[in-house]
């Protein structure tokens, strides 16, 4: 699904880090009917309104039922209800879902990295007979939307005895293309001088490849990472038609959705399971903002 | 990209080691080649000849009907439902996400106090699952205890509906989806217009254009590339609307936010049509997949004669 792929990397780095006056906007005096700048005026309310979705699910998270149930809505509990938490583990099984999420994340991840880097070293390096034809054919599938082969891959699936099982999430996942075209365009702009002369002395393929040409291309590597992550993680479609009885093989998605059809109108405890399933994903945000920022800038991807 | 390396060897290890590249070009493309072709190639061949069948998911045989799941979906009232809220949702939902991304990257470009708070803000829900979303603005738009009735009440206005009302539903899905897909849109635009050459800009206010003008006619025509991509970018994905639909509002209230894909969904894999309807869906998402690659060569078609490239 993937098609928007661009490859205008260099103004594409949005780097979070460095604030944007230093790459190009003149610097202007400030209007003299504030004490601060008017940007605020449209930033400041937008923020609120972005941030009130995350805010009042946390505050929820913390009431009674009785304060759910109350208008008008209670903001901010006086009082932190932290039982709810427990409750909500108490019944339903996230633990079990969240480690079922993490094993297919990491799995994925991992092979993604390891599958994409091989292929995508040849592409950009090796000549080798039907290259190009394999190529294009792995590139045309990119424009191919995952309802067109929604169906058939389940029916592949079903076949290999994976559906209900964790692996369903994981085999037909483990190398996508998209990861094979990015690192092959990244690859392609380092200087091939020091793989020449490795070459030269000697170095097997892979040897190249995991001495001098991954270590080169952490910046790449953590943007696929990340954005794998991100898919992997937060994906419903594919879990939702592969997993159909076996609520020990949910993911944290399929489970949140399974314990908002049990307890519609608990929000409490509906808050406290979405904190506790959106948490990661946000932290892992915070932690590796940049890469996030890059890997959309460059890609212009979600999902 | 003829390796370098082979053309410093002696002639007559040449062939030895052009003839060694293409096996050890094979090996290292090998795993993520199978891997795309079985779950990736073949299901495009076998979608479309699914397409031509009559076939339910279980049904252990699937005989050839030709065109007919085809021809069903001219008369279809629910295709042509799920076509009418589609176009809706798609005419809503992109130019509102691309016009707000548009002025938050230039409010966020800006070199003020807090800013990374803001971007964050704006950034943030790209983390967020849809399905975490869904419960989020499930309890917003609640009718009794929601904020937003709160919030809306406080000027006079209200109560609504949301997603239980027919005519609220698709404007709550829209405004929903913004806050989800806003920071995504966001960052492309901050990068395109971190992209435009500082010297530009200088030039053109040297040159006597003020910031309205420097805007007009510098940055403006260089973030022609950054809509297009979002403009068909943000089409291929409201076309493919369902996590949202399927969570949500389940394609009601009446029908007014049934989708193609919920619809495909529904009739391959659910008991609603009796799990005999795959034929049927594969049919109807190879249309849909033909309206979006017809849509995205226009756009692009389209965008290109208005679009400057840089070099």
């Amino acid at each position: 699904m993937s098609i928007a792929v661009t490859d205008r990397t260099a103004p594409g780095a949005v780097d979070t880090q460095t604030l944007p006056g230093e790459t190009g906007m003149v610097e202007r005096p400030r209007a003299r009917w504030l004490p601060f700048s008017p940007w605020h005026l449209l930033l400041m309310p937008t923020a609120i309104v972005m941030l009130i979705p995350l805010v009042w699910m946390l505050a929820t998270s913390l009431e009674t039922i009785g304060q759910t149930r109350h208008f008008p809505p209670i903001l901010w509990p006086g009082r932190f209800q932290w039982s709810n938490y427990t409750a909500t583990l108490r019944a339903a099984p996230f633990a079990r879902w969240f480690w079922n999420t993490t094993v297919v994340t990491t799995v994925v991840v991992l092979s993604n990295l390891l599958l994409c880097s091989l292929a995508a070293y040849a592409f950009a390096r090796i000549r080798f007979l039907g290259k190009q034809v394999t190529y294009f054919l792995l590139l045309a599938t990119l424009m191919v939307p995952l309802q067109v082969v929604l169906i058939p891959t389940f029916l592949i699936v079903k076949r290999m005895g994976l559906i209900d099982h964790l692996g369903a999430l994981i085999v037909p996942n483990l190398a996508n293309v998209f990861g094979v075209f990015m690192l092959t365009q990244f690859f392609r702009t380092l200087p091939i001088e020091l793989e020449e002369a490795a070459r030269i002395d000697g170095a097997s393929r892979l040897k190249i490849l995991f001495t001098i040409v991954l270590p080169l291309s952490l910046p790449a590597l953590a943007t696929l990472a990340v954005i794998q992550f991100l898919w992997t993680w937060n994906d419903f479609l594919w879990p939702l038609v592969t997993i159909i009885n076996n609520t020990n093989a949910f993911t944290i998605q399929l489970g949140l959705q399974n314990f908002q059809g049990a307890h519609a109108t608990d929000w409490n405890l509906l808050m406290a399971g979405n904190v506790m399933a959106t948490l990661p994903m946000l932290i892992l945000f915070l932690a590796a903002q940049r890469w996030f920022v890059r890997g959309i800038a460059t890609q212009g991807l979600k999902g | 990209m003829a390796t370098a390396a082979a053309s410093v060897r002696p002639p007559g290890r040449l062939r030895r080691a052009v003839a060694s590249d293409h096996v050890a070009g094979w090996m290292f493309v090998l795993p993520s080649v199978l891997l795309i072709v079985l779950f990736g190639l073949i299901p495009v061949v076998w979608g479309f000849v699914l397409s031509l069948q009559k076939a339910g998911l279980i049904s252990p045989s699937r005989p050839f009907t030709g065109l007919s799941n085809y021809q069903h979906i001219a008369s279809d009232p629910l295709a042509r439902t799920a076509a009418v809220n589609a176009a809706y949702y798609t005419f809503l939902f992109v130019p509102i996400s691309i016009v707000l991304a548009l002025f938050l990257a230039i409010a966020l470009n800006q070199k003020i106090r807090l800013i990374r708070f803001y971007r964050l803000a704006v950034f943030i829900p790209v983390a967020v699952s849809t399905i975490a979303t869904g419960i989020m603005f499930l309890w917003l738009f609640d009718k009794e205890f929601g904020l937003a009735n709160f919030l809306f009440s406080k000027v006079g206005l209200g109560p609504f509906g949301y997603f239980d009302s027919p005519q609220g539903a698709m404007p709550a899905l829209v405004v929903m989806t913004v806050w989800g897909w806003l920071g995504f849109d966001t960052i492309v635009y901050l990068a395109a217009l971190q992209g435009v050459p500082a010297e530009l800009i200088e030039a053109a206010a040297v040159d006597g254009a003020g910031r309205w003008s420097q805007f007009r006619n510098v940055v403006l025509p260089l973030l022609g590339p950054a809509t297009l991509l979002l403009v068909v970018w943000s089409t291929i994905s409201a076309l493919q609307l369902f996590d949202e639909v399927y969570f949500v509002t389940h394609g009601g209230p009446l029908n007014r936010t049934f989708v193609p894909v919920f619809y495909i969904y529904r009739l391959a894999f659910t008991s609603s049509y009796g799990f005999s309807k795959a034929g049927y869906a594969a049919a109807l998402a190879y249309v849909l997949f033909l309206v979006i690659l017809a849509l995205t060569l226009i756009q692009f078609w389209l965008g290109n004669r208005v679009v400057h490239y840089s070099s």
